[in-house]
């Protein structure tokens, strides 16, 4: 008696959102599987890999950070470099300066920096913005203007903000937005009703469901993308049907295991292998949870998990 | 098939007699049928109707238990394919390849990692013994990996040579990974004779269910699956097909543990591993085999596993006591905050960002974050008091400065009544505001 195959088919599938325009438009999502059953039936969108530079330059600190980005002076130069990274298919540019508890960089500054970074690269662009929610709103609406017919996907509305950002980069400049909440399936979809009753339409929409590295607290990530993904494609719920982008690096390069010294923990080995081996393993976990898209920073990173999603497809 | 509680209640001699504890067979028959209680409950059935429930009650997915003394260990038994849907249980475990020329070289690597997080041992807990076409050197080499005292994994398809290697080391309960269409029969028996696990491999998903099918025939059903090394997309499609067979389409002959050769798949690329292994972990590899180990590798991929082999029924939670941060001693400020495991995760990192020395004390509050805690009575005035002189803090820390979670300031004033002589300080609402409010507190 031979196996019998019983591929899952469900009513439902994610809905596809383009970033970018042109040859190297990226489209994320449309599937109807489980995340990377290519088994079950074909995935015609493979996740992608999106590569975080910074407003602030690039991690000096980390030595194949720096030594992938050596010589790169301008935005635009580390643009330039993050495009040509093996396995990159967008740049997300993160303006963590603009924090108004931080450096508090102007928005007429993050501005010029995002065109800076559009005019050097004909990849998709996705704006990361600096969390503080009011900043965020004016940033959005600055780059939507200034980035018009670059189809940038803006990261993120939140319930705080998402009424300005949906007028703005959705409505009036026509860009993406992506929906922020914080690892909890009601809030996810909540937060999409209330950005589709601002009339902003599902395909101009992705989803963050929230994130975490690896070991702290990513059981709530992955359940909530399971629970997700389930409602999507077997209860055919609509509004939960956008592709997920997720910022991994920002989470996987800030917990303790990727940042002490070796000096401190010298039998933990060197700290830029820890650092790549958690955004690897949160990035992978993500990837096996449902996201559509996930977001790195370091080159190997980016190498090993586009290879990673390669073989799977 | 599963079976209602009505089928059950048939069998069962509707006495009512309460030996099981419950107050009527049909009650008894209802908790069966959800598996709440085990049908071997009842005293008074008939053998022949304990041996058709315990069959049709019995998990989808066996419990095959490994390794001997301290280190057995379980693998499978779980009920559902999406933790949310009640919890897996038996967490996957890791296993490092060797082989008789480079077992001297790993091994330090592989004993190096040893430590605890949040109440768990984190280490290789397997060591996968490969099978190059040399008895004598693989008995050798058996040999020196069983006196580690760590479980074996005997990647062996030899026959002759799994039996000279288990004749040495079958009292530790090794996995004889090595059964294949061509060899099962063979295999099968030497398991059997020795006690151990089979390992069952093939090319394809098809050869292989037909394999365990006919090891089953022999009355064999203590087994692993192993997925194959054929490609990436191959041993994942496996991987995910087995485990949703058993529970989903109960289809009891992938009713097993799966075995993934991450280090095979990926040869040579430690990153490439890593993802695997991060994969395998989240999607059903019960024991992921890798070529090595590293620290780096071990810290990302433990905390993932430690988080998804959590209950969602009951937070993961760290030990009530003093832990000193930055060089604090008892000079130094104290902190409080709950045990709930991401919150403490949370704030002793941002704390140590800050650079201040000081002493974190953490309170036994069942494991709720601040808020829930505090709402529960499990976090208050009395409960900070009575955590003070059980651990004995006046005696131990000089300090008298308490600096209290920004979401329950509330508390401040009863706080101060309850320990007079300290000064109480509230800290922001939220952990990102840590390092900054402590730079301007030591300031």
């Amino acid at each position: 008696m031979a196996f019998k195959r019983n591929p899952q088919k469900f009513p439902g599938a994610t809905k596809t959102v383009v970033i970018g325009t042109g040859d190297r438009a990226v489209t994320l999502g449309g599937e109807n599987v489980m995340p990377l059953y290519s088994f079950d039936a074909p995935i015609e969108n493979r996740p992608k890999v999106g590569v975080e530079i910074s407003d602030s330059g690039y991690d000096k600190n980390v030595p194949g950070i720096a030594a992938y980005y050596a010589g790169a002076e301008t935005i635009a130069d580390i643009a330039k470099k993050a495009a040509a990274m093996p396995g990159a298919d967008f740049i997300a540019i993160s303006l963590e300066g603009a924090d108004p508890n931080g450096e508090n960089k102007s928005v007429d500054e993050c501005v010029e920096l995002c065109k800076a970074v559009g005019e050097a690269v004909d990849l998709p662009i996705v704006v990361l913005g600096c969390k503080n929610h009011d900043k965020d709103a004016k940033l959005f609406e600055k780059i939507s203007d200034a980035l018009q017919g670059k189809n940038i996907l803006v990261m993120s509305a939140s319930e705080e903000n998402y009424k300005t950002v949906s007028a703005s980069a959705g409505l009036a400049y026509s860009q993406k937005i992506g929906a922020e909440s914080a690892v909890d399936i009601n809030l996810a979809k909540q937060l999409n009703v209330l950005i589709s009753q601002m009339g902003v339409a599902a395909d101009n929409v992705v989803m963050n469901v929230g994130s975490a590295a690896a070991g702290y607290g990513f059981e709530y990530v992955a359940s909530t993308m399971d629970r997700v993904k389930a409602a999507a494609l077997a209860q055919n719920d609509n509004m939960l049907q956008n592709p997920i982008v997720t910022p991994v690096s920002d989470d996987a390069w800030s917990v303790k295991e990727s940042i002490v010294s070796e000096a401190d923990f010298p039998e933990w080995g060197p700290t830029e292998k820890r650092g790549v081996a958690m955004e690897i393993t949160t990035a992978a976990a993500c990837l096996a949870s449902g996201s559509n898209a996930v977001i790195l920073r370091h080159p190997e990173s980016v190498a090993a998990i586009a290879k990673f999603i390669g073989e799977l497809m | 098939m599963a079976l209602k509680g009505l089928d059950i209640f048939k069998l069962t001699p509707k006495t009512n007699c309460k030996e099981c504890g419950n107050p009527t067979c049909m009650a008894f028959a209802m908790k069966v049928a959800q598996g709440s209680v085990p049908i071997e409950k009842c005293p008074h059935l008939s053998a022949e109707a304990l041996a058709t429930l315990s069959e049709a009650t019995a998990p989808p997915m066996k419990s095959i238990k490994i390794g001997a003394g301290e280190a057995e260990h379980t693998l499978g038994g779980e009920t559902v394919l999406y933790r949310h849907d009640k919890t897996f249980v038996s967490r996957n475990l890791f296993a490092v390849s060797v082989c008789a020329s480079c077992f001297d070289e790993k091994l330090p690597e592989i004993e190096k990692i040893d430590y605890e997080r949040i109440g768990e041992r984190e280490y290789v807990e397997l060591i996968n013994c490969v099978y190059n076409g040399d008895k004598a050197a693989y008995v050798e080499l058996v040999k020196k990996a069983a006196a580690t005292g760590r479980t074996l994994v005997l990647e062996c398809q030899c026959p002759d040579a799994a039996r000279a290697a288990l004749e040495v080391c079958a009292a530790g309960k090794p996995v004889l990974n090595g059964a294949t269409p061509e060899n099962y029969e063979e295999m099968s028996k030497l398991a059997t004779e020795f006690g151990v696990v089979l390992g069952v491999t093939a090319g394809d998903i098809d050869a292989l269910y037909d394999t365990v099918a006919a090891i089953e025939k022999l009355g064999n059903k203590n087994l692993v699956v192993d997925v194959g090394v054929g490609s990436v997309k191959d041993a994942f499609a496996t991987a995910v097909q087995v485990r949703r067979a058993a529970l989903k389409d109960q289809d009891r002959t992938f009713g097993y543990p799966s075995i993934v050769n991450v280090g095979k798949l990926a040869a040579g690329d430690e990153n490439m591993q890593t993802a695997l292994a991060s994969l395998f972990t989240m999607k059903y590899g019960s024991i992921v085999v890798m070529e090595n180990m590293s620290y780096a590798q071990a810290l990302a991929l433990y905390g993932l596993r430690q988080n998804i082999y959590t209950d969602p029924q009951k937070p993961m939670k760290v030990e009530p006591g003093i832990y000193p941060l930055n060089g604090g001693d008892e000079n130094s400020v104290c902190v409080t905050t709950v045990d709930f495991a991401l919150t403490y995760f949370v704030v002793s990192g941002e704390l140590e960002r800050s650079g201040v020395p000081m002493n974190l004390l953490i309170s036994d509050a069942g494991g709720y974050s601040v808020l829930t805690a505090w709402a529960a009575g499990k976090l208050s005035a009395g409960s900070i008091e009575k955590f003070f002189k059980q651990f004995d803090i006046e005696g131990k820390i000089k300090n008298r400065t308490l600096v209290i979670p920004g979401k329950v300031a509330v508390l401040k004033g009863e706080i101060e009544e309850r320990l007079p002589g300290w000064k109480i300080v509230v800290a922001p609402n939220e952990a990102v505001g840590l390092v900054k409010f402590f730079k301007e507190l030591n300031a």
